[in-house]
């Protein structure tokens, strides 16, 4: 009985003890940022691993998805004989929800993984203690330009997704479905507002970027330096993450959408 | 060269999400037909605004002219207080217009129409409409009807006897 309740508690020690080292090395990360400006290069070589590589993966799911979305609101939508607003649909649904939301599943997938393996490797190559031999704050050169360039690079992608998106269902829907180029956009501009619908997808695509890529870069930093350990590691930063963004999703959704 | 060509593709990269983000915001939200709320302010008064929500369209001739702007209680006359702003190049509405809400379609939203009166004196900022007529509400018109429909029913049987 007390051993149970001993281990329950070890338990909730180590997961209290493991969020204050995410939130140190957050602040450490951050810390980093006025050594990082001076030399942008760090930054663009990151920029390019996260941001440019992920862009092939987020087209082609961002047109896919768009397809989709008009094919199925095309068949929902002409039943009420409102097929003229599928743009409305494809639109509001990709700005708000699907944009941020799947590409920030998708960037996890992407490129959390890969920077929570690449920083594993160097942990468990020792590659960071060595950088701490040479007197350089691993986590100033290596993982500060990492997380602003995932910061940097979600909105982008999400809005590229969106954008995407609402060009494949205009493919879908106007092309091959019939519905009718002029009203697809009009209606869609009419009800899409740039506040309330598309600086609030922008905020949510940030949230996500911030978490997921501090998660990922978490995880890699905190992980057992062999092989087995930078395998969980990269596995439980696509399944945090994926829940975290689903989790902040709703939260988001519900304080700027609900009324 | 290696460096250069990183830096080009990542250069491309933010130059297309920016796009992207210009693309949302012209092409598909409403930015374009915002107006950015550059006009003069009226104020008319109604009895009841039905769902009448900020943000809806004042039309004239089918054309729209606004935005409502707001919408508040007024405790004195237990009347709705509607502000709406009009484009300022619409600076040559009659003063005596009248204002009505209507719906659009069956069950659209609302907006306001503006129908011209015959004054020479134009609408400026401040002014206020004072003709108006209430939102039709469904739930009263189908009573109204019920109510004449039972009145029709009950006349020929009392006349009879």
């Amino acid at each position: 009985m007390l051993d149970q309740l001993a281990r329950l508690g070890r338990s909730g020690l180590d997961y209290l003890a493991s969020v204050g080292r995410a939130h140190l090395l957050l602040l450490r990360i951050l810390q980093g940022l006025s050594d990082m400006l001076p030399r942008p290069r760090l930054l663009i070589q990151q920029l390019f691993s996260v941001g440019v590589l992920s862009v092939m993966i987020i087209v082609v799911s961002g047109l896919f998805v768009g397809m989709v979305l008009g094919l199925q609101g095309h068949y929902v939508l002409s039943k009420f004989g409102a097929a003229e607003t599928l743009g409305v649909m494809v639109a509001a649904s990709l700005v708000r929800e699907l944009g941020p939301v799947v590409t920030a599943l998708l960037f996890a997938g992407r490129a959390g993984s890969a920077l929570t393996a690449e920083i594993g490797l160097m942990k468990a190559t020792e590659q960071l203690s060595g950088l701490e031999m040479m007197a350089v704050d691993p986590i100033k050169r290596v993982l500060t330009p990492r997380f602003f360039a995932g910061f940097i690079a979600m909105p982008l992608l999400a809005a590229l997704f969106s954008a995407i998106g609402v060009v494949g269902g205009h493919l879908v829907g106007v092309g091959l479905l019939g519905v009718d180029s002029g009203a697809y956009w009009s209606q869609m501009q009419a009800t899409i507002d740039l506040h309330e619908d598309i600086f609030n997808g922008v905020i949510k695509s940030l949230v996500f970027g911030f978490t997921c890529t501090w998660i990922a870069l978490y995880q890699g930093y905190d992980s057992l330096p062999t092989s087995a350990g930078v395998s969980r590691a990269t596995t439980r930063t696509v399944v945090h993450s994926a829940l975290a963004v689903l989790g902040l999703d709703f939260i988001l959704t519900a304080l700027m959408f609900g009324e | 060269m290696q460096i250069r060509s990183v830096e080009i593709t990542v250069g491309a990269f933010m130059a297309a999400g920016i796009v992207a983000l210009f693309f949302l915001a012209l092409q598909v939200s409403n930015l374009s037909s915002l107006g950015n709320g550059d006009g003069f302010k009226i104020t008319a008064r109604f009895d009841n605004i039905g769902g009448l929500k900020v943000k809806a369209p004042v039309n004239m001739a089918g054309v729209r002219v606004g935005r409502v702007s707001d919408i508040r209680f007024d405790g004195q006359s237990y009347e709705a207080l509607v502000t709406m702003t009009i484009e300022r190049q619409y600076n040559t509405i009659p003063d005596d217009t009248f204002a009505k809400i209507y719906t659009a379609g069956l069950l659209g939203e609302q907006y306001i129409g503006l129908e011209a009166g015959g004054s020479s004196d134009y609408l400026s900022e401040g002014s206020e409409l004072a003709m108006t007529q209430s939102a039709l509400v469904l739930e009263e018109i189908i009573g109204q009807f019920l109510f004449n429909k039972a009145g029709e029913g009950v006349k020929p049987e009392g006349e009879t006897p």
